[in-house]
């Protein structure tokens, strides 16, 4: 039996609560999974965070690690765990023992908002696992699905041995966040013989493409020398083309090199439990701002309209207060979250919005904008299925809420050798904001080519937009590759501005600038 | 109940353990443990165990903040991930020096596997104990200051109940004299301090600030793997230039004199302090001496030459006598003292160069296992 089964039911008090706070966030509109909740004594509870949400995980010593971080920070007071709830249908939360019961209330309202976004917003529908036949529903096993990858890793660790196959995770998870956020809406890849079929396709011998010559004289000025060099160049590079593989670059070097590095069984079985994972969390990660912001949005609406007493109410207030704490140069995603939600739902209340209050230069007039169109509940309700974080900041980030948000961007001042604020423009927050949530704040890398070299190296691409990569990691991540892809790897990217091309041949690193 | 998660701490704490004891000399020579050090664990900032990934430079790519300032005032160490924990643990980036904190003991041993130290064998066994009582159990005879009341009253509330005399309507409950219930107690018998260390360090004009920090480096890692092998242990110091005097630990690291130096006198005030306090047959006694290796005159290291081979030595465990380098010092001390003990056991000489020779020098002292 899984651990998760052997927890203590829900005490009746509780589980009335629950009963209660369901009906309140239905009336409002929610629309979430059945939700299970379970009562844990802390170290539990910060065992199963340790687990990302997942008691019965694949092992590795990062989850302990995180342990140890969690409960020294439990320990010293530093941190609670407030919240910790699962995509999982049934969704799955913790309350933590012995919290008080404005604290339970508070997290089970946070809870639901958590679990109707995972049910409605569209970027997690790719952690669907197929459709429930009797009643349509999403099906998302994914407890079971981690405690397979659990024995999966666990049978492989029997067979070959902790050490290897633990070491073989940490490979693997260097290379985690080397995924394809838009391969879930992409239609699938045809597939490709491996590498050594295509090296005989690519044997056949091409003539030179000549213009036809009548008499033999005339060779030197109908196909002078410049031409036939030329068009030998052009064979040359058509021929170097076909031999490309990939043949469009791939972001998904997980799958990549699931399909064609050359790795043994149980290699490959432990990087496909890696990738899948990735993909699991990878719209947690993508919507991190929306999905704080929505269930810190439904936790202070439930509570202060429905769910809290006057007695508790000041209890819930110091705790809200908590959660949407700012510190200088940290960015809260409940706070940002919850105050765009806001801002929306006020804006479509009083209809600030359509092609007249685009073209509204005035300030002032903005200010006291109210047509009373009441469309806001609706349109949050709309944000919160069609957005993602990037989105969502690109369409509803405004110069007002930038200002009333006192939002700022922070960089690095060498000279005083600290963190600055250094803008408070609504363009350098915006830009700033968007490209730290590109790709999950992930910088995009490629795989251009397979065979790189005639040698069978990997080449990488790194698509720079204007910030370096950690080079001490990026060679630790190239020798990850290394390890798996078993030839050199190599990485194009830019560094001080300059192209340049990292490369690890199994022994030595080596940078050298492009060109 | 024990956890799953216990097997994945436990593989985290070898990997830390690794890590210490790869970066062992490192964190030795430049003392950054003690700063951190709490009564029985200390915290290491271990690097690089974090699972490396393609990221961004930090530096470069800077943030955005919500909050007050104006553009160029200062936000405080940026990064990092908001103090409430969120449900998607496990993904967060991590913080870049992870500090862990291990208790000295677990310290101690990974030093000793790291210099292959080996177990030092107790000279005598340890014949100083305490006596502590401690209230363990029940017994029917006592005094009757230990009776212990709910219990009797118990035992009798079932004798009546079981007689039937119990009579729920009215109820009395009168214990008898079986009836009785005492506290019992267990005297333990505890090993009380059985170790010394006697640090002595020479603090006159030539012994500098950096000198003085080897010293205090060396002594604790001493310290942490004596600790480790006794169950109590005691410190003394002493400090002298051309006279000596017993101090506290913390004068002892900062007191500075100008005066000359001699030797002796300090060698003196040890024997003295084995004479009166620790009989050599109940004590194990590691006498430690750190100087410059300058003293005074011929006459004097002929005299601490004397105190070492008839008191001292005698008595002592082993005698460390460990020469830091300074630019003042002739250094001619250590020497002598191989010239007059030749390879005896019992004294052990070391030249402590610099901050990275600790940790040799470390081994060289407690590598002998007495």
């Amino acid at each position: 039996m899984p651990s998760f089964a052997m927890t203590r039911p829900l005490p009746a008090y509780l589980r009335d609560w629950q009963r209660e706070i369901e009906g309140h966030a239905r009336a409002y509109g929610l629309d979430f999974f059945p939700t299970i909740f379970e009562i844990l004594p802390y170290d539990r509870i910060n065992e199963i965070a340790a687990y990302g949400g997942f008691p019965t995980r694949y092992p590795h010593w990062r989850f302990g690690m995180e342990y140890e971080q969690l409960s020294k920070s439990h320990e010293y007071g530093l941190s609670k765990i407030y919240e910790l709830v699962i995509n999982n249908n049934p969704a799955i939360a913790y309350l933590l023992e012995g919290n008080s019961m404005v604290d339970q209330k508070l997290v089970m309202c946070h809870v639901l908002g958590h679990v109707d976004f995972f049910k409605n917003n569209f970027a997690f529908a790719t952690t669907d696992q197929g459709k429930d036949p009797r009643d349509g529903g999403a099906v998302r096993k994914w407890i079971d699905t981690m405690a397979n990858h659990g024995a999966i890793v666990r049978r492989w660790s029997n067979r070959v041995g902790i050490e290897r196959v633990e070491e073989f995770i940490d490979v693997c998870l260097s290379l985690e966040n080397l995924v394809d956020p838009q391969k879930p809406y992409l239609p699938p890849p045809e597939r490709r013989g491996p590498l050594s079929q295509l090296e005989e396709e690519e044997a056949v011998p091409e003539e030179l493409r000549l213009i036809k010559v009548e008499r033999d004289y005339m060779e030197s000025f109908i196909n002078p020398e410049e031409f036939v060099q030329a068009q030998r160049q052009k064979l040359e590079d058509e021929k170097e083309q076909a031999k490309r593989f990939p043949e469009a670059p791939r972001r998904d070097v997980l799958a990549f090199l699931i399909e064609h590095a050359p790795l043994e069984r149980w290699e490959r079985d432990v990087l496909n439990v890696v990738r899948r994972e990735a993909y699991y969390f990878l719209p947690q990660m993508q919507t991190k701002i929306m999905n704080e912001g929505w269930a810190s949005y439904w936790h202070s609406k439930l509570m202060t309209t429905r769910v809290a007493d006057a007695s508790e109410i000041v209890d819930y207030a110091d705790r809200n207060a908590g959660v949407m704490a700012t510190a200088p140069g940290k960015l809260n995603p409940y706070k940002l979250g919850v105050e765009l939600f806001r801002y929306i739902e006020e804006r479509w209340d009083k209809g600030q919005f359509g092609k007249e209050w685009e073209e509204c230069e005035s300030w002032e007039a903005k200010r006291h904008w109210d047509r009373r169109t009441g469309l806001g509940r609706e349109k949050i309700f709309q944000v919160r299925k069609l957005y993602t974080d990037v989105t969502f900041i690109d369409e509803f980030l405004t110069p007002e809420f930038v200002y009333d948000q006192k939002l700022y961007t922070f960089g690095f001042n060498q000279r005083n050798d600290r963190w600055e604020i250094e803008s408070r423009q609504f363009h350098d927050v915006k830009q700033k904001l968007l490209t730290r949530l590109t790709n999950a704040g992930n910088p995009i890398i490629r795989v251009v080519d397979a065979n790189h070299g005639n040698r069978g190296e990997l080449l990488l691409q790194h698509d720079h937009m204007g910030v370096d990569l950690r080079l001490d990691w990026a060679r630790e991540v190239l020798a990850a590759l290394v390890r798996i892809w078993r030839r050199p790897v190599e990485l194009h990217t830019m560094v001080e501005e300059k192209d340049t091309s990292l490369r690890f041949d199994g022994t030595d690193h080596t940078q050298r600038p492009l060109k | 109940m024990s956890l799953k998660i216990d097997q994945d701490h436990g593989r985290f704490r070898a990997i830390v353990r690794g890590k210490i004891r790869e970066n062992l000399r490192r964190y030795v020579s430049k003392g950054e443990l003690m700063g951190k050090q709490g009564k029985e664990r200390v915290s290491i900032p271990i690097p690089q165990i974090d699972i490396p990934r393609f990221r961004f430079a930090d530096k470069q790519q800077g943030g955005v903040g919500q909050g007050d300032g104006e553009p160029g005032d200062g936000v405080g160490q940026g990064q990092g991930k908001p103090g409430e924990g969120a449900g998607e643990a496990g993904q967060g980036e991590g913080e870049h020096a992870l500090e862990v904190e291990v208790t000295l003991d677990e310290l101690a041993d990974i030093l000793g596997e790291e210099l292959a130290l080996p177990n030092i064998e107790s000279k005598g066994k340890s014949t100083i104990v305490d006596k502590k009582d401690r209230y363990v159990g029940i017994r029917n005879v006592g005094p009757n200051s230990l009776r212990h009341f709910k219990r009797t009253y118990k035992t009798a509330l079932k004798r009546q109940i079981a007689l039937g005399s119990y009579d729920a309507k009215k109820p009395i409950v009168i214990p008898t004299k079986d009836d009785l219930r005492f506290r019992s107690w267990k005297t333990d018998e505890e090993p009380v301090a059985n170790a010394v260390i006697i640090y002595m360090m020479d603090v006159s004009g030539s012994m500098g600030d950096e000198q003085k920090e080897i010293v205090r480096i060396e002594s604790f890692w001493i310290d942490t793997w004596l600790r480790r092998q006794y169950e109590g242990i005691e410190t003394r110091f002493i400090i002298h230039d051309a006279v000596a005097r017993e101090v506290d630990r913390d004068t002892f690291f900062r007191t500075r004199e100008s005066g000359g130096t001699m030797i002796s006198s300090a060698y003196k005030i040890c024997a003295k302090m084995i004479e009166d306090e620790y009989p050599p047959g109940q004590w194990n006694i590691y006498p430690f001496h750190f100087s410059d290796g300058d003293n005074w005159s011929v006459d004097d290291t002929l005299l601490c030459v004397e105190l070492l081979r008839n008191q001292i030595l005698p008595a002592a465990n082993v005698f460390c006598y460990g020469q830091v380098e300074s630019p003042y010092g002739s250094g001619q001390f250590i020497k002598d003292l191989k010239e007059h003990f030749g390879d005896d056991e019992q004294l052990i000489t070391s030249e402590i160069r610099d901050r990275d020779a600790i940790l040799g020098s470390i081994g060289e002292f407690l590598g002998k296992g007495k």
